[in-house]
């Protein structure tokens, strides 16, 4: 090279910088759409909020609804349900935290933190078992309560979760999740 | 190029002159096919053209089911049933397919054993067996989203779990699996990638396919001695070596004809065999199976997955060193591609200066071991995760990072090898006493 005595910064050693620069530059640019695509469209993002319909659950029955891929139990529970779980004391609860993400930080697993309304009427939470992402059977499992309802079964390596959707027994390592939900008019509940 | 000396192309007709100077092509097909190959190569040399045969098989069978297929959630499902019951001779197509996957597998295990036997992986062929392992790698991505396609509960479930894997990476594992699934959950956005990917990636394979022939056809073929070639002169490098057309051209497509025997009456009498029933059941995200297991081919590396549950102190112990990054999700995770990487770095944990296995007495029985291992986490991998069974992961899984970390690297300093034979010829020439030589 014509500079190998000059170790002052050249001319030259400017537009190889000043090239590679805006060569990674662009390539970066080029790439980031190739990239982006792959994340969700805006399709699937407008489905991260819905509206659900929940006139027609008589007590002591629930419905499963899809939202973001995943099932979503609903569940309108008993006065005996409700009852069950919240006569449960603490300390016999495998996992102590209540996993209601509309509740922000750790909060005590009792029913009262998990229920949508304060009479423990509804009970929204994730149909997801927290041990490998099987979905539970209802009024299912060691925790049915006396009138034969409430309760959840995974049936995948056996997850006995009680009428509160808490872990009672089994390999599952946490209660099953409650979503960001919340009543927008008497019969209609928002997920998301 | 350098090499083993032999005949190289010449070109004689005008035309073939003509040609030879504006691109050597015929030069090149002739020199790959003619190649000079040890002529003690056993039977466990088939596999190669096993793999080359399955590779086109796949790539041939499955452009024809695309012309069938419908990658979208709600067609995807009745689609593959439509070739099934429709399509002129479509079961026949897709049960190939599918078994052909199984055979690919069969092959490639067999081919990377036989590798690890006879130390194949060894210096000169380290980039050999770099890209061979790329190339396995490669049709593990290929053959798993392939599963994915027709939909079915065990396609949905098993895209789940495994690009759950994803989501255990900590910090940036949940972006990750989202980018990866087009969204929060296994969808159509999914489907219609896994598709796009399944029939891009057999043709990145065939060509790491070709730069992997093209790199032990410079350093030779390794052979059961794991002695070279004499490349001093041309007849020197005879007395060692056939051509490879057409003399094992010809054993390898009788051991081709055997195994398609084999092959055929799987697709023909047991097509489903290897398969799962689950799968005929059409996606439901709201309903899981009650055991979710992978295809055969991956429960060794799913066994090693499951293995590390928080209660093994390695975990324990990584955990509490990296403040509960690594948790036990992110260390099976860890371990399963770790398993693969170990395999890969084989040419350098490898110590000892004889290449076979053939005369390495005490090798020879941790190489056993090693194949009852890979078949017992087979076994473990298809059981449900729980005593005993993850017990029984765990003990397979740490002998085979044993093997490829303690084993190999000691075997090397404290063994003492057998004599190895001077030549090929003389190994040949003491198994063929009364020939000596192929016949004319």
């Amino acid at each position: 090279m014509s500079h190998a005595e000059d170790h002052e910064g050249t001319r030259r050693d400017f537009l190889y910088y000043a090239t590679a620069g805006a060569g990674a530059v662009t390539a970066g640019a080029a790439v980031w759409p190739l990239v982006d695509q792959m994340n969700p469209s805006a399709d699937v993002q407008a489905l991260s909020s819905i509206r659900v319909d929940v006139a027609s659950i008589s007590e002591g029955t629930q419905i499963t609804v899809k939202w973001l891929g995943k099932p979503v139990f609903i569940r309108r529970r008993t006065p005996a349900e409700i009852e069950e779980a919240r006569s449960v004391a603490l300390d016999d609860l495998p996992d102590p935290i209540a996993r209601n993400n509309n509740i922000d930080g750790e909060v005590p697993a009792t029913d009262e933190n998990r229920a949508l309304d304060e009479s423990g009427e509804w009970l929204v939470q994730m149909g997801v078992c927290t041990h490998l992402g099987c979905v539970p059977l209802n009024d299912a499992g060691d925790y049915v309560g006396p009138e034969g309802v409430g309760g959840w079964f995974c049936p995948c390596h056996g997850s006995h979760y009680d009428s509160s959707g808490r872990i009672r027994k089994g390999p599952a390592p946490e209660n099953l999740p409650v979503p960001v939900a919340e009543f927008v008019d008497e019969s209609t509940i928002k997920l998301g | 190029m350098s090499g083993i000396p032999h005949d190289h192309y010449e070109p004689k007709t005008g035309g073939e002159k003509w040609l030879h100077s504006r691109l050597p092509i015929v030069g090149l097909l002739y020199d790959t096919i003619m190649i000079p190959t040890p002529k003690n190569l056993n039977w466990m040399w088939i596999w190669g053209i096993v793999l080359t045969f399955c590779l086109a098989l796949q790539i041939i069978t499955g452009i024809i089911l695309v012309m069938h297929y419908t990658p979208h959630v709600d067609l995807a499902f009745a689609s593959v049933e439509h070739i099934m019951r429709n399509v002129n001779g479509g079961h026949m197509i897709r049960y190939l397919h599918m078994n052909g996957a199984s055979l690919f597998f069969l092959a490639v295990y067999l081919h990377i054993f036989r590798g690890l036997y006879y130390g194949s992986y060894k210096a000169p062929r380290e980039v050999t067996w770099i890209i061979g392992m790329l190339i396995y790698l490669m049709m593990m991505g290929t053959a798993f989203m392939g599963y994915v396609l027709p939909w079915g509960q065990m396609s949905f479930w098993g895209a789940t779990v495994i690009t759950g894997l994803f989501g255990a990476i900590p910090f940036i594992g949940e972006p990750i699996q989202t980018w990866l699934l087009g969204g929060p959950a296994v969808d159509n956005a999914t489907l219609n990638r896994f598709f796009s990917l399944h029939y891009l990636l057999p043709f990145v394979i065939a060509a790491l396919v070709a730069v992997h022939i093209w790199a032990f056809h410079t350093t030779g073929n390794n052979n059961p001695t794991g002695v070279e070639v004499r490349r001093g002169s041309k007849a020197e490098a005879e007395k060692d070596t056939v051509p490879f057309w057409p003399y094992f051209v010809i054993k390898d497509l009788f051991a081709l004809a055997l195994i398609m025997v084999i092959f055929f009456a799987v697709v023909g009498f047991m097509p489903n065999y290897l398969g799962h029933p689950d799968n005929y059941i059409e996606a439901n995200p709201l309903v899981t199976p009650a055991h979710i297991v992978p295809e055969w081919y991956f429960l060794p590396f799913y066994a090693i997955l499951r293995a590390f549950t928080s209660d093994v102190w390695v975990v324990m112990f990584a955990s509490w060193i990296t403040g509960g990054i690594i948790d036990a999700k992110f260390f099976g995770v860890l371990a399963m591609f770790g398993a693969i990487i170990v395999m890969a770095l084989a040419p350098w944990l490898d110590t000892s200066s004889v290449r076979s296995g053939r005369y390495r007495p005490m090798f020879k029985w941790w190489f056993a071991l090693l194949v009852v291992d890979f078949m017992v986490l087979m076994w473990a991998g298809a059981m449900p995760a729980e005593p005993p069974y993850s017990t029984i992961s765990l003990i397979g899984s740490t002998y085979w990072f044993a093997y490829f970390l303690v084993i190999l690297p000691l075997l090397g300093v404290i063994e003492k090898p057998q004599a190895q034979p001077e030549t090929i010829e003389d190994d040949f020439a003491s198994h063929y006493p009364k020939s000596g030589t192929p016949a004319e």
